[in-house]
């Protein structure tokens, strides 16, 4: 019961903080989505650094990772490589973005794209990725808080749907400055319990070095072949593979890239970028957590049945813990999935409002127009998520976040490599998304999960003796579907090219791309900006 | 710089960026290593030495953090000192 009261009390204080946020760095309106959906873009080192890491490493990614490694071993600790691999991976891409759409006050990945290759329609096909790739994304947060729940014995829905009824409510007030001051406290409570949990757990399980051999002794005695806390022959390519398309996938992400544009300058985004693998180092902690759980020997929760994984951590912490400090780890695993639920849908909700209903339906929309649409979509986005959940069965939304990150990757030749070079030919990247999603869906279709019964969709390793080579090595398919992406992207735009056909107007120059903060946007609004 | 001041120069509201910049630099090369070294799982699949309880495996995926780190912070301080050079 302790444990309930604090985690609720901690709860309700931060929605509070929810609805301050409008008030907080108070612009002079709200009716935009530079103000509503990018928090007026002035954000620097500090709150950036809170905001994208809170963004980043969600709820999801606390309970999910442990299980990972609490079920398979070394193979789920690709996070920590994955995320070493991706900050010097997009350094000098992410400035570029930020300067480009600084000049020509882009608010979502599409808008960069559409004035890039000129293209209307890639511009849509990038947001619709987008959009979809998120939506399970938001619905896996509930996961997260529903097994903080279920864990306090907490069991129905109702608890979830007044959260997000709650964090709609806000969203809806406050924007992107409600997550952003909300990550403040997520963090700082993540922070005090990983440190505690390290400190303080493994004394009581007999050290680090019991920990790991307990949980070697017990991956021997599972039938599966490539358990264990090494990686064996067969799944070494996929680990690195699964790091780095996991890498090229996350600023991606449309909730990603709204993290980076509300930051007010390119040095604030250079210095994150050497900033936030802090947060990894907690990532790796967290995803050892698994092992502690193995040593502790804890059992899993079952839901219809089956044991539910993701369920490891929060018992590991109501088993160790006193009453009253689980309630504050729960709390930190409940708040740390609002943050990323929020913005995730601000994301989804400005390429729906930009891409789709002003290119589409009102191209006239103005500045306030745009703003009220976002907000109310940012409402259909969470009922969806929510319906999601409760409508059908949670490994389902497993499965599409799964999906998610193959198919976020597709949108990587048009936003990744198009704030390189503008070589590509606009047919030739609908062509290559066309090729790389037709070839990432086929092979996730193909994979079975022996262990859960599934014969499709049951992982993201794709056996290359499938493709005839003499292997047992496994590959993430999103880096496969991406060659395939690639390569016809490549070949479509040198025969269009060829063929001579018109291809989109690019109204970005080489300088848009290294502008900074003192430099004059390219429309400068009538009426003077709110700085 | 206070708004009543008159612009030493006529504002370009829509003018393109006035002074070509790059973000190119010798050292960016360096981004290389921490995105390169981590995914080579020959390196660090391994169990002994042991550091503290943690298998090799693990301590040395850890210690890839501060290389990252300190790769990423040193192109940062060097385009930085070249923007400085700049003025």
């Amino acid at each position: 019961m302790t444990e309930f009261v604090v985690f609720a009390v901690l709860f309700v204080l931060v929605s509070g903080m929810g609805f301050v946020a409008a008030r907080w760095r108070r612009p002079q309106t709200m009716d935009s989505l530079d103000e509503w959906g990018l928090g007026g873009r002035s954000f620097g080192s500090w709150i950036t650094w809170f905001l994208i890491g809170g963004d980043l490493y969600t709820a999801y990614t606390f309970v999910a990772v442990p299980a990972l490694v609490f079920g398979a071993g070394a193979a789920g600790f690709y996070a920590v490589p994955y995320t070493i691999v991706v900050y010097p991976l997009v350094f000098l891409v992410l400035i570029r973005l930020w300067s480009v759409s600084h000049r020509h006050g882009f608010v979502t990945p599409a808008d960069f794209v559409r004035a890039r290759f000129g293209s209307p329609t890639l511009a849509a096909v990038i947001a619709v990725t987008g959009i979809v790739a998120t939506m399970p994304y938001i619905a896996l947060q509930l996961v997260g808080i529903e097994s903080v729940l279920k864990a306090m014995g907490v069991n129905g829905h109702w608890p979830i749907l007044i959260a997000f009824a709650i964090l709609a409510a806000y969203t809806y007030q406050s924007g992107l400055r409600a997550p952003a001051l909300i990550a403040f406290v997520k963090d700082a409570l993540i922070y005090i319990v990983i440190i505690v949990a390290v400190l303080y757990i493994p004394s009581k399980v007999g050290g680090w070095g019991n920990i790991f051999d307990t949980a070697q002794a017990k991956f021997a005695k599972t039938p599966a072949p490539s358990d264990g806390v090494l990686l064996d022959g067969t799944n070494q390519l996929n680990y690195a593979m699964l790091a780095l398309g996991s890498a090229l996938a996350l600023f991606l992400y449309p909730h990603s890239i709204t993290g980076v544009l509300a930051s007010k300058n390119r040095d604030v985004i250079k210095r994150n970028m050497a900033a936030l693998p802090a947060y990894s180092f907690v990532l790796g902690l967290i995803a050892l957590l698994g092992y502690m759980a193995i040593a502790a020997g804890v059992k899993p929760l079952s839901s219809g049945g089956k044991p539910d994984t993701n369920t490891v951590v929060p018992v590991l912490f109501d088993k160790m813990f006193p009453d009253w400090f689980a309630g504050v780890a729960f709390a930190a695993v409940g708040i740390g999935a609002l943050v990323p639920a929020a913005i995730m849908s601000i994301a989804a909700a400005n390429l729906f409002t930009r891409n789709i209903y002003k290119e589409f339906w009102r191209k006239d929309a103005t500045d306030k127009e745009e703003a009220v649409v976002s907000k109310l979509v940012s409402l259909v986005v969470k009922v969806g998520a929510v319906v999601c959940i409760l409508a059908l069965d949670p490994e389902f939304s497993i499965d599409l976040q799964l999906i998610g990150g193959v198919i976020i990757l597709q949108t990587l030749p048009s936003v990744g490599l198009g704030l390189v070079t503008g070589w590509f030919h606009r047919g030739g990247l609908i062509a290559g998304w066309l090729a790389g999603m037709a070839a990432g869906l086929w092979m996730l279709y193909e994979i079975p999960n022996v262990a859960k019964g599934k014969a499709h969709f049951g992982g993201s390793a794709y056996k290359l003796s499938d493709l005839g080579l003499d292997t047992r090595m496994t590959v993430y398919v999103g880096i496969l579907a991406l060659l395939v992406n690639l390569v016809v992207a490549v070949a479509v735009s040198l025969v269009l090219k060829a063929t001579g056909l018109k291809d989109g107007e690019d109204v970005t120059t080489p300088e848009d791309y290294t502008a900074d903060e003192d430099d004059p946007k390219v429309h400068e609004p009538a009426v003077a900006s709110s700085t | 710089m206070s708004p009543q001041d008159p612009p030493p120069e006529p504002p370009k509201a829509s003018a393109p960026v006035p002074r070509r910049r790059s973000d190119h630099h010798p050292l960016n090369w360096l981004l290389v290593v921490p995105v390169v070294v981590p995914l080579l799982t020959v390196l660090f699949n391994h169990d002994g030495p042991r550091i503290g309880g943690f298998p090799a495996f693990y301590w040395m995926q850890f210690a890839f953090i501060p290389l990252g780190v300190l790769c990423t912070a040193i192109v940062y301080q060097a385009a930085k000192r070249r923007k400085g050079d700049d003025r």
